[in-house]
């Protein structure tokens, strides 16, 4: 089982665009939304919900207004000034450590396990797919995010599969560490841009610290060529593969409000040869053929 | 007053907006950057930076000569952050949400804190603006308590502008939690309302008086514009796509000093905020 990853650091870099359109072009495939804070690959992919699984995540601390003697403990013990003067709890502001719950001397706080959000198991056009939705202003992104990958890969062998495909989110924190850890390699989506660069620059380090391997690929190029290849640089001494540029198109925003993917769009472009090139490169890769050999079968479309 | 640049998706133009209103307006401001996963505020305003903290949070540290293996540690964290193996404690310091219960409950006074490194809160000044940001250490999974000691750094007096993180999960409400306005930034594509959707319901949540900005305006459908209507969003302001304004953006230049003449449209964009806030 092989797992690539789309990552950019930088949110709005293209990775659903392109997520979606490898997930076309790839056989044999899972495909997995682990932006689980803001999901969009389901805007393209379209996909027929097969199950939908609650999603709990830890507790959250209710104080019982008749059992309480409003003796102050919990407000003392809680670090996040989640409790008020009126011994209320704030739920957003409430950590679920449930100190407070222990060391209430009445017992009169509940800590009931929250729904946190959702997840699905689908089929796409794209292939099997494992998506979720994290509640508005939940916790626990990384722990859903890790949930959905190990379903992604069970369903992938269950189904003899052998290629997974993850939509990951944008930012380094902790929905990301959850997305990469165990991955087979990263595609990291960089705009020619000082912000796109930047943030490249910190997933890669991350990618560094996991010691997963990266891929680079630039969208938009033509925005900045001079840029584009500082980030062509940067990349080859980081050791990451360049895998080509994909030129600023709004054939990604016209497929989009379609609810298709490029490839279904239109028959060919510039655009559309580029990406084919960048996917031929990715499965292609020694970091996905361990063995050296070049997958024919899935390059040739 | 505090205003959030917040929106569900990313790349919508969050610091685009945040850093040009902050630069139009003739007033002194505090600019954080709350995005501390992936700051980029401070490649467009440039500012000199003049002091430079480590921040940590509190984890434990176990005295196993004065641990009798009672496991209470254990028991009361729900983050599986410490664990009693035999003889010895194991604390999974990555996994700890800073709670102190442990400290708190170990009858042997076993347990004392050390430090786990946050990231780096960096000050510095350009012009009329204050300018703090904070940078998450790479490997550190948790961003909310570094975004909540960033927000530590406001002269109440001055208006305040955050750049916050996208998405719609803790870290998000960190930057907008007790703000007394969300300015939502977000294009007109299919992604960019779902997204949006998200961020108004949490929004909503908080109770935070809202308006949008739609950037891209031109690329993409009305679906926004009616979506915003329905909501009784308003729209403060639309930035169309002009490849001069992504070329400008692309070389870590503001959009009013490469084209002046937007700087009225973002003053107007912060008087219509600060009538909105007032009434």
């Amino acid at each position: 089982m092989r797992e690539l990853v789309i990552l950019s650091g930088k949110g709005g870099t293209g990775k659903t665009s392109l997520t979606a359109a490898f997930a076309s072009l790839a056989q044999n495939n899972v495909i997995c939304d682990a932006d689980v804070d803001a999901a969009d690959l389901h805007l393209l992919a379209q996909p027929e919900v097969k199950a939908t699984t609650d999603f709990m995540g830890g507790g959250i601390a209710e104080i019982v207004t008749d059992s309480c003697i409003e003796c102050g403990t919990c407000r003392e013990v809680c670090r996040f000034d989640a409790i008020d003067e009126s011994f209320t709890v704030n739920p957003i502001s409430c950590e679920g450590c449930g100190v407070c719950v222990d060391m209430c001397p009445e017992g009169a706080i509940n800590f009931p396990p929250q729904k946190c959000g959702e997840w699905f198991i689908s089929d796409s056009r794209f292939g099997p797919m494992v998506h979720a939705r994290l509640g508005i202003a939940e916790e626990n992104s990384g722990k859903l995010v890790s949930l959905i990958r190990k379903e992604a890969r069970e369903l992938a062998e269950q189904k003899g599969h052998d290629l997974l495909i993850t939509d990951g989110p944008p930012g380094i924190g902790c929905p990301v560490i959850a997305s990469i850890s165990g991955a087979t390699a990263l595609v990291i989506v960089v705009e020619p841009t000082v912000s796109g660069i930047h943030d490249m620059l910190r997933v890669a380090e991350l990618a560094k610290h996991f010691q997963i391997p990266g891929m680079v690929l630039v969208n938009k190029f033509d925005l900045n060529q001079e840029l584009t290849a500082s980030i062509e640089q940067e990349a080859a001494k980081l050791n990451m593969k360049v895998l080509g540029r994909v030129p600023f198109d709004t054939i990604f925003v016209k497929s989009m409000v379609k609810g298709v993917n490029i490839f279904e769009y239109e028959e060919d472009s510039p655009t559309l040869q580029a990406v084919r090139g960048i996917w031929e490169k990715i499965v292609n890769a020694p970091v996905l053929n361990n063995m050296g050999v070049v997958d024919l079968k899935a390059t040739i479309q | 007053m505090i205003i959030s640049v917040a929106s569900g998706k990313g790349g919508t133009g969050k610091t685009t907006v945040s850093t040009n209103m902050a630069l139009a307006i003739d007033r002194d401001v505090n600019f954080l950057d709350c995005d501390v996963e992936e700051p980029n505020a401070h490649l467009f305003l440039n500012p000199e930076i003049e002091k430079s903290e480590l921040v940590d949070t509190p984890v434990p540290k176990v005295n196993l000569e004065l641990c009798n293996q009672c496991r209470k540690c254990m028991d009361i964290c729900r983050f599986n952050a410490i664990t009693v193996v035999g003889e010895k404690v194991l604390v999974f310091s990555e996994l700890c949400h800073s709670c102190g219960g442990c400290m708190l409950v170990c009858p042997e006074g076993a347990i004392t804190e050390i430090g786990r490194e946050l990231g780096t809160i960096e000050y510095g000044k350009t012009d009329h603006i204050t300018f703090t940001h904070g940078k998450m250490r790479i490997g550190e999974a948790m961003s909310p308590p570094l975004i909540k000691e960033v927000r530590k750094s406001v002269n109440p007096e001055d208006l305040t502008i955050i750049d916050a993180p996208p998405g719609t999960s803790c870290p998000v409400i960190a930057a907008i939690n007790g703000v007394d306005f969300v300015l939502m930034v977000t294009e007109p594509t299919p992604f960019g309302l779902h997204d949006l959707k998200l961020a108004v319901e949490a929004v909503k949540l908080l109770g935070i008086p809202s308006g949008l900005v739609i950037n891209r305006s031109d690329l993409g459908t009305r679906d926004v514009y009616d979506y915003a209507q329905e909501q009784n969003i308003p729209v403060l302001l639309e930035i169309p796509f002009d490849r001069k304004i992504a070329e400008t953006y692309s070389r870590g230049k503001t959009i009013v000093e490469a084209m002046p003449e937007w700087t009225d449209k973002f003053q107007k964009l912060f008087y219509d905020i600060e009538q909105i806030v007032e009434s």
